[in-house]
């Protein structure tokens, strides 16, 4: 299974060795680790809460895998990303990458993960001292995506 | 025609709902059009849904614009902008 949303934890070296198992063409694995801040925005965070799309999510994030498959020679590509509530120095979302060598994969890697921060229906609502609040999409992430030559909100779109 | 409604993170909180199934009168036929629908409710569906709001919208679960047609059975989402990873 290529993209899981999951509640539980995940385990990095456990996740990148299946992804590898059956596969001795590859040479280079890269991967991110998202992890929960205890600041953001000026406030501190004491924990957080991931809403998602049931359904929609997956989708979405099997189609961000497919697209990166497209524009690169990866062997294959695994996303998790948690939901429900999380703490400060908590892993949300793993993306890792194989191929046969480091450049694709470095380049996937980060693609994904671009893609996924501006596409991919999840929400974080934080707890701060002044009370709960959701958090506001960042305009830098969309121009991360600008950097593959997508334009945010227009991917995704079926007609 | 019937369609179903989601609704999530901050627009869901604004509004109570998560999810309804909606009669739509004849003519609205559009993403845009059941957004423009709903809006006519007034008070916080008027203010969550209004046009000036960043607000994204699916279609049975594919990100969508206001032009998109819709059939019966289908699924309209909306919601903030997406702030996962």
């Amino acid at each position: 299974m290529p993209v899981r949303v999951q509640i539980e934890d995940f385990d990095v070296n456990a996740e990148v060795a299946a992804l590898r198992a059956d596969s001795p063409q590859i040479g280079a694995v890269v991967t991110f680790i998202g992890t929960v801040r205890d600041m953001n925005e000026g406030s501190s965070v004491a924990a957080m809460e991931l809403e998602h799309y049931p359904g929609m999510t997956e989708k979405a994030l099997q189609n961000i895998v497919e697209q990166a498959k497209r524009r690169w020679q990866l062997g294959d590509a695994l996303v998790i990303h948690r939901v429900g509530p999380l703490l400060p120095r908590d892993q949300i979302v793993l993306v890792a990458v194989t191929s046969a060598h480091r450049g694709e994969a470095f380049d996937a890697c980060e693609f994904i993960i671009d893609y996924l921060k501006t596409e991919a229906p999840f929400w974080k609502k934080e707890q701060t001292p002044e009370g709960a609040r959701w958090v506001d999409a960042r305009v830098t992430d969309d121009a991360a995506l600008k950097k593959w030559h997508i334009d945010a909100a227009l991917q995704g779109v079926e007609k | 025609m019937k369609i179903q409604l989601r609704f999530f993170a901050s627009v869901r909180e604004a509004l109570g709902v998560s999810q309804e199934s909606v009669e739509l009168p004849e003519g609205v036929n559009t993403v845009g059009a059941v957004r423009a629908f709903l809006r006519e409710r007034g008070g916080m569906w008027a203010e969550t849904l209004g046009e000036a709001r960043s607000l994204r919208m699916a279609y049975d679960q594919n990100m969508t614009d206001a032009d998109t047609p819709i059939k019966e059975g289908g699924e309209v989402a909306f919601f903030p902008p997406v702030t996962g990873g």
